[in-house]
């Protein structure tokens, strides 16, 4: 059974997003250390890019606070390995393509595999694409984590049966970004994707509030939640632990309710 | 394969849009070879944006540079002042054909902008400019002008508030309003079918060039100039000369302060292998893959990327590309206004400035057509300034 899988395990996962290296690096490894602590089954890390496309603008200020602070690849690599002497949920990478494909996507997942990096989503990289890293990725045993969206339709089954880790369900068309209602028709989409894996599926974009995590908990395997935290890191900077803490564990509780 | 140009091009964008990009190229598919289509297309292009556009041989620059027949192709008198319009009728009939009722589209310099408001204002559809802040300061005039035209101007005020942040918000707004909206991209750039959609309704360009040049000359030009950014000029210019070998294809790429100072947006010089904007090409980035801001004084040309099938063509030489500098076009778009009676865009001057270099050195019965891609009007008051001139419009 896949590392990322634990994170599903006899349980509905609730799925921590920060952005490696906001507001810098020392602060991030703790926060990332803190939201295991309060109970996140699996935590993404953002690897910071110039042009996030998919992502609202409290992430997009993420990653110019990550940049502006001297975040590199390598640098996440160090960030890795500093988070991974503590932690031992599953941790996935969320990036953008550029930023694999100019390191190089042997290097970049020898490194995933050397940091103790167990997945990773790339948004701007959709199935028919995915020959760019597969073949590096596997061979490191890095899953390529898919995403699904409110209009994929025929393609749920297409993407669903090549699919490794965990599907990241899309809840809403746009970016990413605290949103106060979801109004996707999320069900059938988990039940097509059903009908042809058993691989988890958790449900991302504009979920915050931990009523709307337990409803999504419901429906899918698990949670994902992004701007709700990064906002806490915008708010509190380097103070930002505590809340975080007391944050993640309301979500996890909520979640753990289903 | 489908969509790329050697290794360029390609589809890599957000799961969200694919079925609609897949919508799109088989709506493309369908309507480029559709009767009614391309017969209400063309009369839009004659009726209504002017074309045919003049083949103009221009006979005191000719002599005063003492070297080959220089020709200029003049895609600033097409309506809206550049050869923008002829992809903007192209996609908003397609999207009028699709069921949209809405486009959006990013602009830089603002002539993409003002070409897409005036479509959709022909076309009765509702309108959205993406524009980076940055550039609604140095082309207000062009902001004003989309408003009046009906449509709603938003200030990207993202990263470095230039061409490149208004693509991102251009398409993170198409992703949260697939269903009722046609992005309209404004160069050969950005996800298949964009890069091939946008060629073929801008190779009315070198289509008309070459059968002129025929009729005036009886033979075809020793080259073919334009300047890039994103390259839709240049790429509808040499597009119908690019199986006629003995045609060579220079595209003029924006140098700004010079390629060794990093201010710049010279992609083909100074750029590596990248995959953004939903196409693999060359791209001016860190080395961590980073996308570099890029300068140049013509906000039309300050894109950081280079449209797929230009990296191809510089891959296997058929065309190759030269970095003009911000000085140099400004002293081409001086010029040629003194000697031909002609204000042309400043993107356009740096494929001006290039062919008063080549000029001298070819001999008499060579032919050089430059194509000059839009009207300066918009620039004035930026040359105005950058010769210590205080004036603002």
């Amino acid at each position: 059974m896949s590392k990322i899988h634990e994170a599903f395990e006899n349980k509905k996962a609730f799925i921590a997003f920060l952005t490696g290296g906001d507001p810098d690096f020392e602060t991030s490894v703790n926060l990332i250390k803190e939201a295991a602590k309060a109970g996140a089954d699996l935590i993404e890390i953002g690897i910071p890019f110039s042009d996030p496309i998919a992502e609202g603008p409290v992430i997009q200020e993420a990653n110019i606070r990550a940049l502006s602070g001297g975040m590199t690849t390598d640098r996440i690599f160090d960030l890795v390995k500093e988070v991974r002497k503590d932690v031992t949920v599953p941790l996935v990478f969320l990036t953008y393509l550029n930023p694999v494909y100019h390191y190089g996507p042997e290097k970049f997942f020898r490194s995933c595999k050397d940091t103790g990096i167990n997945g990773i989503i790339i948004p701007d990289m959709p199935f028919e694409e995915k020959g760019e890293i597969l073949e590096s990725a596997k061979k490191y045993g890095v899953e390529l984590i898919s995403l699904i969206a409110p209009t994929s339709d025929e393609r749920i089954k297409m993407i669903a049966r090549e699919a490794e880790g965990f599907i990241y369900v899309v809840s809403s068309l746009g970016v990413t970004g605290v949103r106060s209602e979801i109004k996707t028709d999320l069900k059938s989409i988990v039940e097509s994707i059903r009908e042809v894996t058993r691989i988890p599926t958790a449900i991302g974009f504009g979920i915050s509030t931990p009523e709307q995590a337990e409803k999504m908990a419901k429906t899918a395997d698990g949670v994902i939640v992004g701007s709700a935290m990064v906002k806490i890191v915008a708010k509190y900077g380097k103070d930002a632990a505590p809340y975080l803490y007391d944050y993640v564990k309301s979500m996890k509780e909520a979640v753990s309710s289903q | 394969m489908k969509g790329r140009y050697g290794e360029f091009g390609g589809q890599y964008i957000p799961e969200t849009l694919m079925n609609e990009i897949h919508r799109l190229e088989e709506a493309y598919e369908f309507y480029k070879n559709d009767k009614d289509f391309n017969d209400e297309l063309n009369t839009l292009l004659k009726e209504y944006a002017g074309r045919p556009s003049l083949l103009y041989y221009a006979e005191k620059m000719t002599k005063d540079l003492g070297g080959a027949k220089i020709y200029l192709k003049r895609e600033d008198l097409n309506h809206t002042g550049s050869h923008k319009i002829n992809n903007v009728l192209g996609q908003v009939l397609l999207a009028k054909k699709m069921g949209k009722t809405r486009v959006i589209a990013e602009t830089g310099a603002g002539q993409h902008g003002v070409a897409t408001a005036t479509g959709a204002a022909l076309l009765g559809m509702e309108c959205e400019i993406f524009m980076g802040k940055e550039d609604t300061i140095r082309q207000a005039l062009n902001v004003y002008r989309m408003e009046l035209l009906g449509a709603k101007v938003n200030a990207v005020t993202s990263g470095t508030m230039t061409l490149k942040d208004a693509v991102n918000e251009a398409m993170r707004n198409w992703t949260s309003r697939v269903d009722d909206t046609l992005y309209v991209l404004g160069s050969v750039m950005g996800p298949h079918p964009f890069p091939m959609m946008v060629r073929d309704f801008q190779s009315v360009i070198s289509k008309e060039a070459r059968a002129q040049i025929l009729e005036k000359e009886g033979k075809l030009p020793s080259a073919v100039v334009a300047c890039v950014g994103g390259g839709s000029n240049a790429m509808g210019a040499f597009y119908n000369f690019i199986n006629d070998s003995e045609v060579k294809l220079i595209g003029c790429e924006a140098a700004g302060r010079g390629i060794e100072t990093g201010k710049h947006a010279a992609t083909i010089a100074k750029g590596e292998k990248g995959i953004f904007h939903g196409m693999k090409s060359l791209f001016c980035q860190d080395e961590y893959g980073q996308i570099a801001p890029v300068y140049s004084i013509s906000a039309g040309l300050d894109y950081p990327g280079i449209g797929p099938e230009h990296a191809y063509l510089n891959e296997i030489g058929r065309a190759q590309y030269v970095p003009v500098k911000d000085d140099e076009a400004v002293e081409a778009f001086e010029y040629i206004a003194r000697t031909e009676g002609i204000i042309c865009a400043i993107e356009s001057a740096h494929a001006v400035y290039h062919a008063m270099q080549i000029a001298p050195k070819m001999n008499k019965d060579d032919i050089i057509i430059v194509c000059l891609s839009g009207r300066g009007d918009k620039d004035v008051a930026a040359i105005a300034r950058y010769r210590g001139v205080e004036l603002y419009e």
